[in-house]
């Protein structure tokens, strides 16, 4: 089923001292960090983005510090997914976490302009900006990524083994 | 079945006999760490999901090292949480009179040994791996999971082997070979692989030395580092270890995925430019460049050998006018160690600051944070758009050698010219 919102688009090795900067780390749920999210990017991020929207970046997404702020912050925007070419393994492992969805498409998707909408049709794997006509493939996630995106996240996940 | 060093560690965790490169394995973990930007959600979440108490308390410690002492009301209110949850779940907290950066503090307690699994909750926790065990770094919500259960699950890596020939040139560091490295494969080359560290360079250099390398392989994308354990190493753990511990080796004649070899006769002291730890190049390319703070210091060089090399530059010697040198041990061992000989002494009569542990500069949350425009050559590990305060700021990356002698000359310099 395809879920539309507006496309972003970022680069390369977007840094999770970008996405959420070490000064806001005081804060710690979503919802705080929120207001903040992007801004080592550029700090009109957070009030261009809307609930269901959907980011679009290169290589390396998340890569650098382990703060889990990154996703929550992205998270708290209301971004229904964000597809990169790849991953860092700890930004991955932190949104699955969380339950914010994330899409790998490893080849380069053709930058359209920003705001441009992007369909996504989350469980086959798949974002269009066409409404499906032309679609990009991603990876199909692990079983264990599965699993905790099942439960609603890693501690729940925990929590009803316990 | 033949396995790699980083292979068999994680198959004697998920109790199994050998694993291989893909797999995914329920692993037991030895140790884990938070901070404090991380406990407040790591122990509110166990408060949140109900779950009573962690796994086992000599296998977690918090450290108080990014927003400590409080800056703000802000962070004191986090700091806060951060000491009040770790007294409900009985976690041992350093901060103030025994803070420490986690990373460094594991290594010197004796809690990160050759052959044991480590999952810190910060990128660097990697460091540890230059002693012989699988350490890797994961977030806030992994590491509840961890000290609900005392257990994770792991992709296994394949293993790139980075084979190091040549002889280290004078003032070439650990530092160097790891940003030299980088700058070869990029930030993003290593792939969520296991880089081994093999060749006679690594067997030369010191301990201390190593732990550099590994500490930046999550800036080279590795999910972990490791060096087997030598000589050198045992000689450096044993009187560390806070319990038993036995080394594993690789197979001779493991698969690996790839082998990388790097000759570093001619490699010179390395420097990162602005804005990626991989935009590297002898330090003579950007010889002279005008700055505004030196920073020795962080987990990757807050040693007491790297102030060790730095004191011996600076002695007798004083920091160029309008320029900022600040030195800060990593834990309060180190600290005191460098009271006791005498390096504090040189480097306040140097003119620096010394100061107590903390992350410092290196994230940018205190203690020298950058202004627009403000260049800083910084020991720490990266220098990301605004890592260190405005993402109009500079930072270049540096080993403590290079680092000393351009706080005496004001500019990039290489203690050659002093
Ligand atoms: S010194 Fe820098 S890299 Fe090391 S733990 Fe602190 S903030 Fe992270």
């Amino acid at each position: 089923m395809w879920t539309e919102g507006h496309g972003w688009f970022l680069g390369d090795d977007i840094d999770t001292d970008q996405i959420m900067p070490t000064r806001y780390l005081a804060h710690s749920t979503a919802e705080d960090l929120a207001p903040f999210a992007l801004s080592g990017n550029d700090t009109s991020w957070a009030a261009t983005i809307k609930p269901g929207d959907v980011l679009i970046a290169g290589k390396n997404f998340g890569c650098g510090s382990s703060r889990e702020h990154a996703p929550l912050g992205l998270k708290g925007l209301g971004i229904q997914c964000v597809v990169a070419q790849s991953f860092s393994r700890i930004f991955y492992r932190n949104a699955v976490n969380i339950g914010l969805a994330l899409l790998t498409i490893p080849k380069a998707i053709p930058v359209q302009p920003q705001g441009s909408t992007a369909w996504i049709d989350f469980p086959n794997g798949l974002l269009s900006f066409d409404a499906g006509v032309t679609t990009y493939v991603g990876v199909p996630p692990a079983p264990i990524v599965l699993e905790i995106l099942a439960h609603g996240g890693l501690m729940p996940m925990v929590a009803s083994r316990a | 079945m033949k396995q790699t060093i980083t292979e068999k560690i994680i198959a004697q965790h998920a109790g199994r006999d050998f694993v291989q490169p893909g797999d995914l394995v329920d692993v037991s973990v030895d140790q884990t760490w938070s901070d404090d930007l991380g406990a407040p959600i790591t122990l509110g979440l166990l408060k949140t999901h109900g779950i009573p108490a962690v796994f086992d308390t000599t296998r977690v410690f918090v450290t108080s090292m990014v927003n400590a002492p409080a800056r703000s009301i802000e962070t004191a209110e986090a700091l806060k949480v951060t000491r009040d949850l770790c007294r409900a779940y009985d976690v041992p907290l350093f901060e103030m009179g025994s803070a420490a950066i986690h990373n460094s503090l594991g290594i010197e307690r004796g809690v990160t040994l050759p052959g044991e699994l480590i999952v810190g909750g910060n990128s660097h926790s990697c460091m540890a791996g230059a002693l012989g065990c699988y350490a890797t770094g994961m977030g806030s919500t992994d590491i509840a999971a961890i000290l609900a259960t005392g257990r994770t699950w792991l992709e296994v890596p394949r293993t790139i082997r980075y084979r190091y020939t040549g002889n280290l040139r004078p003032w070439v560091t650990g530092k160097d070979l790891i940003l030299h490295t980088i700058g070869q494969i990029g930030v993003a080359g290593a792939d969520n692989a296991a880089m081994e560290f093999v060749g006679d360079p690594i067997s030369a250099l010191e301990v201390e030395q190593r732990l550099s390398m590994s500490n930046m392989a999550i800036e080279a994308g590795g999910q972990n580092a490791i060096c087997e354990p030598d000589d050198k190493t045992l000689a450096y753990v044993t009187p560390l270890a806070a319990r038993p511990f036995t080394p594993v080796y690789g197979d001779p004649g493991a698969a690996i995925f790839e082998e990388i070899v790097i000759d570093i006769s001619n490699l010179e002291p390395v420097v990162a430019a602005p804005f990626l730890p991989s935009n590297t190049g002898s330090w003579r390319d950007v010889r002279g460049l005008s700055l505004d703070q030196v920073y020795i210091g962080s987990c990757t060089n807050g040693w007491i050998s790297d102030l060790r090399a730095a004191a011996a530059i600076l002695k007798g010697r004083k920091v160029a006018e309008n320029l900022r040198v600040i030195v800060i041990p990593s834990t309060t061992e180190v600290h005191k160690q460098a009271i006791e000989e005498g390096l504090a002494q040189i480097f306040l009569d140097a003119g620096a600051a010394f100061s107590m542990p903390t992350c410092g500069p290196c994230i940018g949350a205190q203690a020298g944070v950058l202004a627009a425009g403000e260049r800083c050559l910084s020991t720490s590990n990266r220098n990301f758009p605004g890592r260190q305060g405005s993402v109009q700021s500079e930072t270049y990356l540096c080993n403590p050698v290079i680092a000393a002698a351009s706080a005496v000359k004001g500019v990039i310099a290489s203690p050659d010219e002093l």
